[in-house]
C-alpha cells in the first residue's frame, strides 16, 4: 500500500462561517459559493460521506467520476485533486486532507443495490440514494433522479488490485480526520452520511460527520 | 431475423434491443474501443450503473460471467462470451478536447466523413434521438480496452490489449436502449486517430436458465437477474 498524502489545513474551526453536524444516516444539500472552503470532518472515524456536486448556475453540469480520475491519472482523491465536471471543468480543488485517500468507484448504496449485493429482503433498509433523492426534492431545485450520477465516498477505502479486483478494505480514516476543498465556482454540495449496515464501510456503526464552510479569502 | 452492421471507426450507433438477444461485438482490427451506455428501454431513468456493477461483482474489469447492472438493481446485459478477458469500466469517454489533445485538429471541413469524432458528442447525438441528453451520460464502459490501477491508484492504459477479431457476446436481460460510440479510448496514446471498425450482430437467444454461467457467476448476478425478471411478471 502506498503512502497516504497527509496535508493539514491552516484554517481554524473557530473561524468557520458555517458549521453543522450531519447525524449518521442523514442527508444535506447546501450551496458553496466560489472561493468558499468546505471541510468535511469524520468525527468518530471510519464513516463514509457520500458526496456529489452540481454546478449552481447550470444544474446539468455535475461532478464526473470518470473524468476526474482519468484526468488526474489515478483513482483516489486527495490534496491537489481537481474535482472535474461532466464538461471537464474544475468544480472544486481539494486543499487539505488528513485522511489521505478517498474512494471514487463505489458509488452510493441504494435499496436496489442492497437487494443485489446482500439479499432481496434488504430492500427496506435506509440507504444513501434515498437520502440523496429526498434532499434533492426538498431543496426546491429542479433536480431529479436523472441528475444523480456516480458520487465520491469521502473517507472510504476501496482499493483496486493489479489483476482488476475491487476490495472494500478497512477504513483509513479515524476520529477527527478531515478533507477540505475550495469551490472554484458556485456549486451545490449534496451529502448522504452513509447509513449502510451491511458492510464495513462505516465499521458497522454509522456515526456523525461535520460540515464547515469558510468564506472566500481576499 | 438477424441483423448485422459494421460500425466504422469514429461512428456511433443506438438501437432498442429487446430482451434475450445475443449482441455480438467484434473488433475489426487490433486496438478497438467501443464506449457503451445501456438504458432500460421502458424507463431510461433505469440505466447502467458502473459503481453498482463493480461493487456487486467485486471487480474493476469486465469479462465473461459478469452482469452489467442498472442503478435499479436490474441485470441489463450479461457477458456470455469473451475472447479478451478484460474490458474497461474506469476510463470514461473521449471529449472534443481530448481528441484534439491526443490526435490533433480534424474537422469535417478538412476531413469530411473522416473527421475526428469523440464519444461525448457521439453520445449526445444518439441520446438526443431518444429524447435524452447530457443528464443521461453516466459512467460508461469501454469494450476492448484495458486500464489497470497500481497500489497507489495510478491508472495505466494498455494499448496492445485488443487483438484483431476480439469478440464479446452480450445477452440482453431486459429491453434495452444500447448506445455505442466507436471512438478511441480517452487514454489512448497521442498520435494517429485509431479508426478500427467494430462488427455488430444481433440475433435471438435463449433466456438464462437456472444453470446459466452468468446467473451463477456470483449470487449478486442471480439476484439482479431475479429483479429483471420481475419487470416481466
Amino acid at each position: 500500500m502506498s503512502t497516504l498524502n497527509y496535508v493539514e489545513s491552516p484554517l481554524s474551526e473557530a473561524d468557520a462561517a458555517f458549521s453543522q453536524i450531519i447525524p449518521a444516516g442523514d442527508g444535506w444539500i447546501h450551496k458553496i459559493a466560489a472561493g468558499e472552503t468546505l471541510r468535511i470532518t469524520d468525527l468518530e472515524g471510519n464513516q463514509a460521506a457520500d458526496t456529489f456536486f452540481f454546478d449552481a448556475t447550470d444544474l446539468e453540469e455535475r461532478y464526473d467520476a470518470q473524468v476526474t480520475i482519468r484526468e488526474q491519472g489515478g483513482i483516489y482523491l486527495t490534496t491537489g485533486t481537481a474535482l472535474l465536471s461532466n464538461r471537464g471543468n474544475t468544480m472544486l480543488t481539494i486543499t487539505a486532507d488528513t485522511c489521505g485517500r478517498h474512494d471514487t468507484l463505489g458509488g452510493a448504496c441504494a435499496a436496489e443495490s442492497n437487494m443485489v449485493r446482500y439479499a432481496l429482503r434488504k430492500r427496506f433498509m435506509h440507504n444513501c440514494r434515498d437520502s440523496f433523492l429526498l434532499q434533492m426534492v426538498l431543496s426546491g431545485l429542479p433536480l431529479t433522479k436523472r441528475d444523480l450520477a456516480h458520487n465520491i465516498n469521502f473517507f472510504m477505502n476501496v482499493p483496486v488490485t493489479a489483476d482488476g479486483g475491487l476490495m472494500f478494505a478497512d477504513g483509513v480514516s479515524e476520529a477527527g480526520k478531515y478533507v477540505e476543498m475550495i469551490a472554484e465556482r458556485d456549486v451545490h454540495c449534496l451529502i448522504s452520511n452513509c447509513p449502510q449496515l451491511n458492510n464495513p464501510c462505516n465499521a458497522y456503526n454509522p456515526t456523525p460527520i461535520r460540515v464547515s464552510i469558510w468564506e472566500a479569502r481576499p | 431475423m438477424n441483423y448485422s452492421e459494421s460500425l466504422p471507426g469514429g461512428g456511433m450507433w443506438s438501437m432498442r434491443v429487446p430482451r434475450h438477444r445475443a449482441i455480438q461485438i467484434k473488433a475489426g482490427g487490433a486496438g478497438a474501443n467501443l464506449s457503451t451506455l445501456f438504458f432500460n428501454a421502458a424507463n431510461p431513468l433505469d440505466r447502467l450503473n458502473v459503481p453498482d456493477t463493480l461493487k456487486a461483482l467485486h471487480t474493476a474489469k469486465l469479462t465473461r460471467g459478469h452482469v452489467l447492472m442498472s442503478d435499479m438493481g436490474h441485470a441489463m446485459a450479461s457477458i456470455v462470451e469473451d475472447s479478451l478477458g478484460w474490458h474497461d469500466p474506469l476510463g470514461g469517454r473521449t471529449t472534443a478536447e481530448i481528441v484534439k489533445r491526443s490526435f490533433g485538429e480534424g474537422s469535417y471541413q478538412e476531413l469530411r466523413n473522416d473527421f475526428l469524432r469523440n464519444a461525448h458528442d457521439n453520445f449526445l447525438i444518439e441520446l438526443a434521438k431518444h429524447g435524452l441528453g447530457l443528464r443521461d451520460i453516466v459512467a460508461n464502459v469501454n469494450f476492448f480496452s484495458k486500464v489497470t490501477a497500481d497500489d497507489s491508484g495510478r491508472l495505466e492504459y494498455h494499448p496492445a490489449h485488443c487483438h484483431a477479431g476480439a469478440c464479446v457476446t452480450l445477452r440482453s436481460e431486459i429491453d434495452l436502449l444500447v448506445v455505442f460510440s466507436n471512438s478511441p479510448h480517452p487514454m489512448h496514446p497521442a498520435g494517429e486517430y485509431p479508426r478500427i471498425p467494430v462488427e455488430i450482430s444481433i440475433s435471438r437467444c435463449e433466456a438464462a436458465g437456472q444453470d446459466d454461467f452468468c446467473r451463477n457467476f456470483r449470487p449478486e448476478c442471480g439476484r439482479a437477474m431475479q429483479l429483471s425478471e420481475r419487470l416481466f411478471l
